[in-house]
């Protein structure tokens, strides 16, 4: 009977057992189910970063070289037939000096500068080639004749003379050395005609033709008709002021309001309202920055359209509750005891903030700034809306001239017709904005570091 | 004017007023032997004050006014019977070359009698004006120079009325937030308003057809109906946000309560990286990148999925938005007290269980709040969409489609343009309002939740 009993009870517990077991086997299944997803999903997350960075990078480096032509150019007095250039000291006033200048430009520009392109290029054709100039012309980029024409202005001496000159390759010819377009393609599809892309092959053989550093993506500006001298030098300026005038305007301003809102405003319903109203716009989406930027800037002030000034004052709005919540997020993490001690030695509570408080907090303004700065140096949408992605092939000489900024540079020229050559130059401009974003972030990170070991 | 003088004067003053008012603090130490109220520095400080801002007063004033005078001499100096043949662009003209021929540099052809000695008329006027301009700055700021030094007695309050100046400053500076606010406010309002006069709000704000006539001076404007951008825009959002909550939540839970220290702080700042990137970036990547690979992908199992749909924005949208998300949950978790956690694991709880039971529950409201911030951030976003969206205003139900959303139509509707007169270029400003109400709105009460979630736990 008791025997019974206890077998019973044995049983019984081996039951539970095993059903706590199975139990707990299915939890702890599931426990490792949880965590592979937490790891997947920063696994993930990471993978994107990663992508994209290796994408834009294996996209972008082909555009860092480029094809260039060395040729032999002779200045032939019998196509450059102008009289010699005006002398300033010959003329009465300056306005006279300049329009008897701007006749003479103007006469060697009407000059058919493609002939004597031609002729250089043509003493490279191998012999018993047959092209025509049409198709020869369509080898080195438009502006070739340009540039020549440029350095006669600069140097009239060269009349005569045989220089040898670097001339870029146009966009077609750049694709067809790298390979961009298929070469198997017939005729029909092919932007270069069976004689030019001959020609190349002979050039890339004999090496006048050769693939150099692309230094056009960062000497010129951006070009529409030469497609392969467009460069980023105009939006980096562009995008320079626009950095200067958000840190010259929105560091102080914005550590100025962080001070008042945190150690000299009372407590008010004002104070309050303030402070809401800097945490909405702190997440008011930019583009309404934009509309507020071309409403009050461009038609109520009448700044000029497409200046940096106006991206710049309309970055600064944007980039300032960042800088006035991390500068006050700063001032609320300082000690109380340095207060209390600035203010017991008799310092009066300006002289405790702009003596003690404030240095303390510098590392964090600072880093805060850079990240502000960098965000708005990032910014595409509301420059878009005050006419900063008009086309600008100048680099613009002050704040108040027309500009674009890199961002809109990368906008502008990924919806460029050219795929086969701008989507390259597109990566390669993202790459240097990224490049940017990362020296700036870097330096953030690296000045935190040091200064707050010091402090 | 000449800035160089401008500066040199105004540096001369200020360099000139510190001094003045350091010594003469100084003076009264060492000689009076008197005990001062206030450091020298402040007497300094209190001087320059003084000087200055009666300088920078007159000199402002000439900037504003100038311009209109000297205008109207030049005007005064060409002779009548010239002035009424001429149209306005014709006066213009021969102003820019009046003020050419003062300046020395000359007009190319020839000059008339009139406007050479208008030229040097004008040439020996300016030269007046601006010395006389300088002088009168510079005695006004002479004056307020030595009233202020009269003033400096061992009892004057100069560091109490230089702090009064620094809080008068402090304060304006806070004021340009409220300015941005109103700015944004007023003038989404006004040019909404006067959208408003073009176009019914009830055709605006229910109508389905977004099909602006983009063509100046027709009558015929088109037809603006919000609807198909809103369907858009919340349509990217809800993939945007299908793929930034699972991967956020998970990478904050994981980071905070699995991972090991060394994982964390290496993790944590690369997937900030990701909030770094600039969105015209992303946009690139989708159009290029994940565009192409959603199509092929959809080729392979039979979907038509188009290379620029609300698909591809949306995931790229909500990569992201990942950080963002994975950020603000990671200070939620955070806050929830630990005793919660360990109540927890004395039952008996796995990690996970307790995660998913007392954890999530407990911060669920600070969590939402978030999504919230997340999904207001999402709405606003413009650059992935522009690229990545196809921009296809229709109203229809498939992702797999190209949309157009609230900010395409604002950027497309805009760009550069600010001849503000026809509905074409000012429905953007009532688009930008309704984006503004409805990203304030749901901040505000994104914020309130966060806010009340982080008082129950305080």
């Amino acid at each position: 009977m008791a025997t019974d009993h206890i077998t019973a009870a044995r049983e019984l517990s081996q039951e539970r057992t095993r059903l706590v077991r199975s139990g707990l086997r299915r939890r702890h299944r599931n426990e490792a189910i949880f965590r592979g997803l937490g790891i997947a999903a920063i696994a993930l997350a990471l993978g994107f970063v990663a992508l994209l960075f290796v994408d834009m990078t294996r996209k972008g480096i082909p555009a860092f070289v480029q094809s260039n032509l060395h040729l032999e150019v002779f200045f032939d007095p019998a196509i450059i037939d102008v009289g010699p250039a005006p002398v300033a000291s010959e003329f009465a006033s300056p306005a006279q000096y300049q329009a008897a200048d701007l006749r003479w430009r103007r006469e060697l520009a009407l000059l058919n500068w493609n002939r004597i392109l031609e002729a250089s290029l043509m003493a490279k054709v191998p012999a018993g080639t047959e092209i025509t100039s049409r198709e020869l012309l369509s080898i080195p980029e438009t502006n070739a004749r340009h540039q020549l024409r440029e350095m006669f202005v600069a140097n009239p001496d060269l009349l005569g003379r045989t220089i040898a000159v670097d001339i870029l390759a146009s966009a077609n010819a750049d694709n067809w050395v790298k390979g961009n377009i298929n070469r198997s393609l017939g005729d029909a599809q092919q932007q270069l005609s069976p004689a030019a892309r001959t020609v190349i092959d002979a050039f890339e053989a004999d090496g006048t033709l050769t693939n150099g550093f692309a230094w056009a993506l960062f000497t010129n500006t951006d070009s529409r008709a030469a497609p392969a001298s467009a460069g980023l030098l105009g939006a980096f300026v562009g995008s320079l002021y626009m950095m200067l005038i958000v840190i010259v305007l929105a560091v102080p301003i914005g550590v100025a309001a962080a001070i008042y809102l945190e150690e000299f405003a009372p407590k008010s319903r004002l104070t309050d309202f303030i402070e809401v109203n800097i945490n909405n716009l702190a997440a008011v989406p930019s583009i309404v920055f934009g509309l507020l930027g071309a409403a009050v800037f461009i038609n109520y002030m009448h700044l000029p359209i497409s200046a940096p000034l106006v991206g710049g004052l309309v970055l600064t709005l944007m980039t300032l509750p960042t800088i006035i919540i991390a500068t006050r997020g700063a001032l609320l993490g300082v000690s109380p005891a340095l207060r209390q001690a600035a203010l017991g030695m008799g310092a009066s509570k300006t002289q405790m903030v702009f003596h003690h408080v404030l240095p303390v907090t510098l590392p964090s303004i600072l880093t805060a700034t850079i990240l502000g700065v960098a965000h708005a140096l990032g910014e595409t949408a509301p420059l878009l809306l005050i006419g900063m992605k008009a086309f600008v092939a100048q680099v613009p000489a002050t704040p108040l001239d027309q500009a674009t900024a890199l961002p809109v540079q990368i906008y502008l020229w990924q919806g460029n017709e050219n795929r086969n050559f701008f989507e390259p130059r597109t990566a390669a401009a993202i790459m240097v904005l990224l490049g940017v974003m990362i020296v700036l972030n870097g330096t953030a990170i690296y000045l935190r570091s040091r200064l707050e070991k010091r402090v | 004017m000449n800035t160089l003088a401008v500066a040199g004067l105004l540096l001369v003053l200020l360099g000139l007023s510190y001094q003045t008012g350091w010594s003469r603090s100084r003076a009264l130490v060492t000689t009076g032997g008197q005990k001062v109220h206030s450091r020298p520095q402040y007497h300094g400080a209190y001087t320059a004050l003084w000087t200055m801002i009666p300088t920078l007063l007159v000199l402002l004033l000439w900037a504003w006014l100038g311009g209109e005078i000297t205008h109207n001499y030049i005007v005064s100096q060409i002779p009548t019977d010239v002035l009424q043949s001429l149209d306005q662009a014709g006066l213009n003209a021969t102003i820019e070359r009046i003020r050419a021929i003062a300046s020395g540099f000359g007009v190319a052809d020839d000059v008339a009698p009139f406007e050479q000695t208008a030229g040097e008329n004008l040439r020996n006027f300016q030269m007046l004006t601006n010395i006389g301009v300088l002088l009168v700055a510079a005695l006004c700021g002479g004056a307020a120079l030595l009233y202020a030094r009269k003033r400096i007695t061992a009892r004057l309050r100069a560091r109490n009325a230089v702090e009064r100046v620094i809080n008068i400053v402090l304060l304006l500076c806070s004021a340009v937030a409220i300015l941005t606010t109103l700015g944004i406010v007023t003038s989404l309002l006004t040019e909404a308003l006067r959208f408003f006069t073009f176009i019914h709000p009830f055709d605006f704000f229910f109508g389905t057809v977004w099909a602006p006539n983009n063509a100046p001076g027709s009558g015929n404007y088109g037809r603006y109906g919000l609807l198909p951008l809103l369907a858009g825009t919340l349509m990217i959002t809800a993939i945007a946000m299908l793929v930034a909550v699972p991967l956020g939540l998970m990478a904050a839970i994981y980071l905070s309560q699995y991972a090991p220290r060394r994982l964390r702080s290496i993790a944590k700042p690369l997937i900030e990286v990701l909030a770094g990137i600039p969105t015209i970036v992303f946009g690139f990547f989708a159009l290029v990148t994940v565009g192409p690979f959603l199509r092929d992908f959809g080729r392979l199992v039979g979907l038509n999925i188009n290379a620029t749909s609300a698909l591809t924005a949306g995931i790229v949208m909500g990569i992201m938005i990942i950080p963002f998300v994975s950020s603000l949950s990671d200070d939620i978790l955070n806050q929830v007290p630990r005793t919660l956690r360990d109540g927890s694991y004395g039952l008996g709880a796995t990690q996970s269980e307790t995660i998913r039971k007392v954890l999530l529950p407990a911060a669920l409201p600070g969590i939402v709040g978030a999504f919230l911030l997340a999904v207001s951030r999402a709405i606003g976003e413009t650059m992935i969409v522009v690229l990545a969206a196809g921009n296809a205003p229709v109203l229809r139900g498939n992702p797999f489609e190209p949309v157009a959303t609230i900010t395409v139509s604002i950027v497309n509707q805009l760009t550069g343009d600010t001849d503000f007169s026809g509905p074409q270029s000012l429905v953007g400003f009532a688009l930008g309002l309704t984006l503004f109400v409805i990203t304030l709105g749901l901040n505000i009460f994104a914020l309130y939740i966060v806010r009340r979630f982080r008082e129950q736990y305080e």
